[in-house]
């Protein structure tokens, strides 16, 4: 084991020039570092995301507001749904995988070190191109303007006759870029956990984590395909004159709309699945019990990745597809939930007769498990495709989905966060600034996505920049906004936590959650060759074997 | 409101025990919901769980029924995290050993996957049937036919076996069980994508360019329901209003007879239908019996007839049309009608004229 490292470290302590440090983050191929600059990247367009929703809550919060204009709401929601799904969500999950994932399964560095910085380089020169928009989206003269299509740009929005500028093209090349940069990340992952793995450590005994990232990468392969190619379609349109969805040419604005979601549920699922593989280490380690049913687990994200290829056009119930189609596309949307409340239970399972520690990365997911138990369940009320004619394209959708990202991926990311930053910065974060952090948020979450579902049931459709008086929406719209200012304070104390606890927090130790996995053999942080010297696994908790010789996993595995 | 729910229900003795409690109680309260909003009047809330057509009836169930099986879920769930959560929590005087590990079980794990795929089969078969009922409905030959078109951002209502075209306020028959007269809707997009959605009287489909989608309704009770467009369509999507009136048989066949007429020419209103006649005005709108004959605006034959203008965004009165028609951007920001530029004793006339337009 590894338990122990060489006394290099010592040589990184000396200060270096501020210009060797820059030149040491922007050409590393180090996967400890292009992780971390994932994720940092990721939390500063996380603020941007936020800033977005606010301006955009805080004009919903009387009727007939006049904070902004519809021209400049539009952009608002279009620039946040794709902020926040393309570069925040996907690369910090990128980044803690990248992090991650070889130091969980023994390995130095991840498979193709160099390919990993092309595609960090990628996502972020992405990010850059969408942003730029602001600035070059009418060509370079006069204020500048932003996507106004919406987050899913359904055709024939954004052809040229309705979208005109180059903003749609700046989404478009945007979006096209960074998918590019994720296709290279999946591979990587996908190598890496392949071919890397330590001596001992067979499928059956990576964490559970590694096998999560295995199917979220396979997932992202195949999802990111057909956005890809429907990129370069709506490019081809716009600047070489074709039709694919040009519909004043005779081009179809529903083959769009499949192109997109057969990308854009599969995503849903490649967002999730990680954040259920941080509530897969968190939750048994703060439970001081090993994960309930770990085959079962590892086959219900299997399953769930292969059923999300067929429910995408549950989406499209409104479009007016046939009454076999909608059906179809009801029961495999429904299937998905089999799985999917297996984990729930799982996790339950792992509780049940623990020891439960209530330290912040716990407390954040135990609040996903009931959150994301009330997602569930709204997407079963909206699976069901006559429900859905209601519900589907109202606030009630609006609050399913962000229930999902915000009450599942967001908690346990924040939970991820807690738990991994002793180990990625060496210190321990402030428990009680992690505590109030999460006081803020759930009560903030709950104020704004709770009370959303209601106006959505009372008819108020999404992406509308104001709404009549009178019709029973505004004291929910009021409450909902109310809830985001509860999320930027929770939000405040954890980037201040985050940082007071990189300068002045305590040294964390090697292990300081006395956990079971690989990571927390080595350094904290670790050193840039992850182990001395490779470790060898018996188990899927090598550490808990060396813990307790006297009774260790693999007699019973 | 339970009894309301009982006198919609065609079967309400059907679905009793815990289910049918729990959803009538939730039923309740969502119809109840808008009382602790500050709303003035409940009739014009497009509420989806106050039905009053066929569609919207079968939705409503269907919803009371997923909503049941999803509590139940809910409350299994829900009490068995809090219970672990609370149970397993490490007490104070904890001895610092660790609890015996448990790495899983078949049955249990056989029990948890089974009985959920039972549930799903169940909702699957309730929601396909509903599906299937709305869908495949033909309409009968009493049935009224309407062609409805989605503009940047208003209605276009074509009546084409009437003669009637209008704009934005939808007017059909009431629809007796024993005379069933259901409105059949033909949708079509001029532009972008756009969603006819009334919540008390359907649920929403979408209205896509070169593509023909098709829904139906039949309000049982005289009333205007409130709608909106219920998928984004540009700048002003947010102020695509949608009334639809539903009219007493007798109503319905008066407002038809008076829709059919060309317009009304009064003596009074020259010199406002010369400059509407000679500026661009008539690139965009129709008045049927004069030179004006344009498609891309809302026909105004009988624009005086309609409760609202601009797509609802504002009631149809003097003041209104005339700041509509000096800055159209003062009403509804980005709506493509361009401010006409006239001076005072034109747009007074035009004003003057439009409002003969009855």
């Amino acid at each position: 084991m590894a338990s122990e490292t060489i006394a290099l470290t010592a040589a990184h302590d000396v200060p270096q020039p501020i210009g060797t440090i820059l030149h040491d983050w922007v050409t590393t191929v180090d996967h400890k570092k292009l992780g971390i600059l994932y994720i940092l990247y990721a939390l500063v367009f996380l603020v941007i995301g936020g800033i977005e929703a606010t301006i955009m809550r805080i004009q919903l919060i009387v009727p007939h507001n006049h904070f902004v204009s519809p021209q400049v709401f539009n952009r608002m929601f279009t620039m946040h749904g794709t902020t926040m799904i393309f570069f925040v969500a996907m690369p910090i999950l990128f980044g803690f995988g990248n992090y991650l994932i070889p130091l969980m399964i023994g390995a130095r560095d991840m498979a193709f070190p160099r390919l990993n910085a092309w595609s960090f380089w990628l996502t972020a020169f992405g990010g850059l191109l969408l942003y730029f928009s602001f600035i070059g989206g009418n060509g370079l003269y006069g204020a500048g303007t932003a996507p106004d299509v919406g987050w899913f740009a359904y055709a024939p929005l954004t052809a040229t006759a309705f979208s005109i500028g180059h903003s749609t093209d700046f989404w478009t090349l945007g979006l096209l870029v960074s998918g590019f940069g994720s296709i290279g990340t999946a591979i990587n992952i996908l190598a890496t956990i392949v071919c890397l793995r330590c001596p001992g450590m067979t499928l059956g005994k990576m964490p559970l984590l590694v096998w999560l990232n295995l199917v979220m990468a396979a997932m992202v392969l195949l999802a990111i395909s057909p956005l890809t190619a429907a990129q370069m379609m709506l490019s081809l349109d716009r600047f070489l004159g074709a039709h694919f969805f040009d519909t004043l040419a005779g081009g179809s604005a529903v083959m769009w709309m499949h192109f997109f979601w057969i990308f854009g549920h599969p995503e849903v699922y490649v967002l999730v699945i990680p954040a259920f593989a941080f509530a897969s280490e968190i939750i048994p380690v703060f439970s001081r019990k090993p994960i309930f049913g770990y085959p079962v687990m590892v086959a219900a994200t299997i399953c769930i990745g292969f059923v999300g290829f067929s429910v995408w056009a549950h989406h499209m119930f409104t479009v007016g597809m046939n009454s076999y189609a909608n059906s179809f596309f009801t029961i495999t949307t429904m299937a998905i939930g089999v799985p999917t409340g297996i984990k729930i239970f799982n996790w339950i399972g792992t509780m049940w007769g623990g020891k439960i520690i209530f330290k912040t990365p716990m407390l954040f997911c135990i609040a996903f498990l009931f959150q994301f138990l009330i997602a569930g369940l709204t997407g079963i009320m909206l699976s069901a495709a006559p429900f859905d004619w209601q519900l589907g394209n109202s606030y009630f959708v609006v609050a399913h989905f962000h229930y999902v990202i915000v009450g599942g991926i967001l908690f346990t990311l924040f939970g991820a966060f807690y738990y991994w930053f002793p180990k990625m910065s060496g210190r321990m974060y402030n428990e009680t600034l992690g505590k109030l952090h999460f006081w803020l948020f759930f009560i903030g979450f709950h104020l704004t996505f709770d009370f959303m579902h209601i106006p959505g049931l009372l008819g108020m459709p999404r992406r509308i920049y104001t709404y009549e008086p009178g019709r029973g929406w505004d004291i929910w719209n009021l409450i909902c906004t109310i809830g985001v200012f509860f999320q930027i304070a929770g939000t405040i104390v954890f980037v201040g936590n985050l940082l007071w606890s990189y300068f002045k927090g305590k040294a964390a130790g090697n292990d300081p959650w006395d956990a079971w996995t690989l990571e927390w053999s080595t350094s904290s942080p670790p050193v840039d060759y992850n182990f001395a010297e490779i470790p060898v696994v018996n188990s899927r908790r090598p550490l808990w074997d060396i813990k307790h010789p006297e009774d260790p996993d693999w007699k019973y595995e | 409101m339970v009894r309301e729910i009982h006198q919609n229900s065609p079967e309400p003795h059907r679905k009793r025990g815990l289910p049918w409690a729990l959803s009538t109680m939730a039923g309740c309260l969502l119809a109840a919901l808008p009382v602790f909003g500050n709303a003035e009047d409940p009739s014009q809330m497009p509420n989806m769980f106050k039905p009053q057509s066929s569609p919207a009836h079968a939705i409503f169930h269907l919803s009371l029924f997923v909503l049941a099986i999803c509590a139940v879920i809910f409350v299994i769930v829900f009490s068995l995290l809090t219970y672990s959560v609370i149970k397993f929590r490490r007490r104070a005087n904890d001895d610092g050993r660790e609890p015996p590990p448990i790495y899983g079980s078949n049955q249990i794990e056989l029990a948890w996957t089974v009985i959920p795929v039972l549930i799903v089969l169940v909702l699957f078969l309730a929601t396909a049937r509903v599906i299937h009922g709305i869908q495949q409905a033909k309409p009968p030959a009493e049935a009224i036919e309407v062609v409805a078109i989605g503009h940047q951002f208003w209605w276009e209502f074509r009546y084409p076996a009437l003669g009637v075209v209008t704009a934005n306020e939808l007017h059909v028959p009431v629809s007796d069980t024993s005379h069933p007269t259901p409105t059949f809707i033909t949708l079509l997009s001029a532009d972008t994508d756009h969603s006819f959605w009334v919540p008390r009287l359907a649920g929403k489909t979408d209205l896509i360019p070169n593509r023909e989608n098709h829904m139906w309704i039949d309000p049982h009770q005289p009333g205007i329901f409130i709608g909106q467009c219920a998928q984004y369509c540009g700048t002003q999507h947010a102020k695509m209003l949608l009334r639809v009136y539903a009219d007493s048989p007798d109503q319905f066949q008066k407002w038809v007879q008076e829709q059919s007429k060309p317009a009304q020419v009064s003596e009074s209103a020259k010199e406002g239908r010369r400059v509407f006649e000679t500026t661009a005005c008539i690139n965009c709108h129709a008045v049927s019996g004069t030179v004006a004959d344009g498609r891309f605006g809302p026909d105004l034959t009988h624009l005086m007839s309609r409760d609202t203008i601009a797509s609802g965004a504002a009631t149809n009165t003097s003041e209104n049309l005339r700041l509509w028609i000096h800055n159209p951007e003062a009403i509804k920001p980005g709506s493509l009608m361009p401010a006409m530029n006239l001076n005072q004793r034109y747009l007074d006339a035009v004003t003057a004229y439009l409002e003969t337009l009855r």
